[in-house]
């Protein structure tokens, strides 16, 4: 936990954030409204008497009272996908519409290319994108198993990916999940902070700036590119944006989530940032039981 | 397939694992429009399932189908231009080229629901060791060959997978990573 005492200057309340880091993270799943439904998949688990939570800013997302939701009806028939909650968040501001055009720049393995998907009525295109091939085979059978039909899959470094294959035109919108130092998923993985430092902080951010700015240039005009990572670290959140906006034609907006946030932040170890990145959401694991996560949503402006 | 175009830039992957061999080519609409010796039709896809399973062909408006690899179909809901060279697309549906046509187990969740013929319907423990993947003895006075295994759920019908009916026996044929013992 040692890494975290950096972030005592910003986080409120920071004994209960580092209490809710300690403790372990409830199982959770996301309803596939591909196949099935809120109602079916919980009169399934009651059936089975698994025990159900719905969270209170989306009903298809709930928590279960099982170590194993992999072995029950509903996960077998492909009606949930085991996803953390926070983790159902960026899909929904990204926010697609049947019948596009969208990009997942880093997707493997798959929990929110096939909540895109579910949000799209498997309808569109859906390129889902990887570098890592091993990545890609659990994202394919993730796939599968949610019935997920409108997916395109590629094997690619994202910061230099090619329209090519897909006529030259770029994407309505694009969903840039970069890899990070993962720090908000200390409650799922206990190990997190043993291969965590600073240098590896810097090394990831040089990563995500490139893979945000091609997400950028690969959407069209008016369309949406959502930034989303699983830490707390500013050098890969703000920092990123901060970047991008300097370098890409976008800008950061408001979104419209229902869920606990605190606002992005503006400055950072003498480091300042555009103002415009308060509209990002910093979601910390004491707001409501969940992982750690950081969500912006940009618009692109030419 | 000595008509495929020369594609020279499916080798520039950025990392160097990206698969050269793999093309997905779209099914011809008929019979007639078929270029490639021994692919399927689309027509000839959709017949099938309305046949054999009672899946009207309405169900696939919207659904490209594709071959990549000798007779394995795959279903695509988007849009791309044939052929093209990807690590994936779609979902995989069914395998052609062979004598009996086997549809998957992932095909006949996302499509089978509405099947009416050849749909075996499973007690809970049949269920249960059907997707273990377990053969069971059982008595079906439908057709032999690959049929639907469903199960109630819920209150309502489900398909399960595909599974293959001979000699008085149900074989599971769902695949290895899909496998459950509850
Ligand atoms: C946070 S994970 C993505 C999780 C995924 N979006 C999901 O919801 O299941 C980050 C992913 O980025 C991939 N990745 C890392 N560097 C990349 C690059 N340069 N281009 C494309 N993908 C990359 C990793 O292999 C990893 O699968």
């Amino acid at each position: 936990m040692e890494p975290l005492e950096r972030y005592r200057p910003i986080v409120d309340d920071f004994d209960a954030f580092l209490d809710a880091c300690e403790r372990p993270l409830p199982s959770a799943v996301r309803v596939n409204t591909i196949k099935s439904s809120t109602e079916r998949v919980t009169a399934a688990f009651d059936e089975a008497g698994v025990g159900w939570e719905q969270a209170d800013w989306n009903d298809r997302v709930m928590t279960v009272e099982t170590d194993r939701p992999g072995n029950t009806w509903p996960y077998f028939h492909g009606w949930v996908q085991g996803q953390e909650e926070v983790s159902s968040l960026p899909a929904v501001v990204l926010d697609p519409n049947p019948g596009e055009r969208v990009w997942d720049a880093c997707a493997a393995p798959g929990s929110k290319t096939t909540h895109l998907a579910a949000l799209m009525e498997d309808t569109g295109t859906l390129v889902a994108n990887d570098n890592n091939l091993g990545r890609l085979s659990a994202l394919r059978s993730n796939a599968e198993r949610l019935g997920v039909s409108n997916v395109a899959v590629t094997n690619r470094d994202a910061r230099n990916f090619s329209l090519k294959p897909f006529d030259g035109e770029p994407f309505d919108r694009a969903l840039v999940d970069v890899p990070c130092s993962c720090e908000g998923t200390v409650r799922k993985n206990p190990d997190t902070f043993d291969e965590w430092s600073l240098n590896h902080v810097h090394s990831v951010a040089g990563v995500q700036k490139g893979i945000l700015r091609r997400a950028v240039q690969a959407t069209r005009e008016g369309g949406t590119v959502v930034y989303a990572t699983c830490t707390f670290a500013p050098e890969e959140n703000e920092a990123a944006l901060d970047h991008v906006i300097a370098e890409e034609d976008c800008r950061v907006v408001e979104m419209d989530i229902d869920i606990e946030h605190a606002p992005g932040i503006t400055e950072w170890e003498g480091d300042g940032f555009d103002d415009s990145v308060r509209k990002a959401a910093r979601i910390y694991p004491h707001f409501q039981d969940t992982g750690g996560f950081f969500v912006a949503k940009l618009e692109v402006t030419a | 397939m000595s008509d495929e175009p020369l594609r020279t830039d499916g080798g520039r992957a950025d990392d160097g694992r990206t698969n050269d061999g793999q093309q997905f080519d779209r099914l011809p609409e008929t019979p007639a429009d078929r270029e490639v010796e021994g692919r399927a039709s689309r027509r000839e896809v959709l017949d099938w399932w309305d046949e054999r399973f009672g899946v009207p062909p309405e169900t696939f408006d919207g659904v490209t189908f594709w071959e990549k690899g000798a007779g394995k179909v795959w279903a695509f809901a988007g849009d791309v231009d044939s052929p093209i060279r990807i690590e994936g697309l779609g979902l995989t549906f069914m395998r052609t080229r062979q004598e009996h046509w086997k549809p998957t187990t992932e095909a006949v969740q996302r499509f089978g629901a509405d099947a009416d013929r050849n749909v075996l319907r499973l007690s809970p423990e049949q269920a249960e060791r059907f997707v273990a993947g377990e053969d069971q003895e059982l008595d079906w006075d439908g057709d032999w060959g690959y049929l639907i295994a469903a199960h109630e759920i819920a209150g309502e019908d489900a398909p399960l997978g595909v599974g293959l009916y001979l000699h008085g026996e149900l074989r599971s044929r769902i695949p290895k990573g899909r496998r459950r013992e509850f």
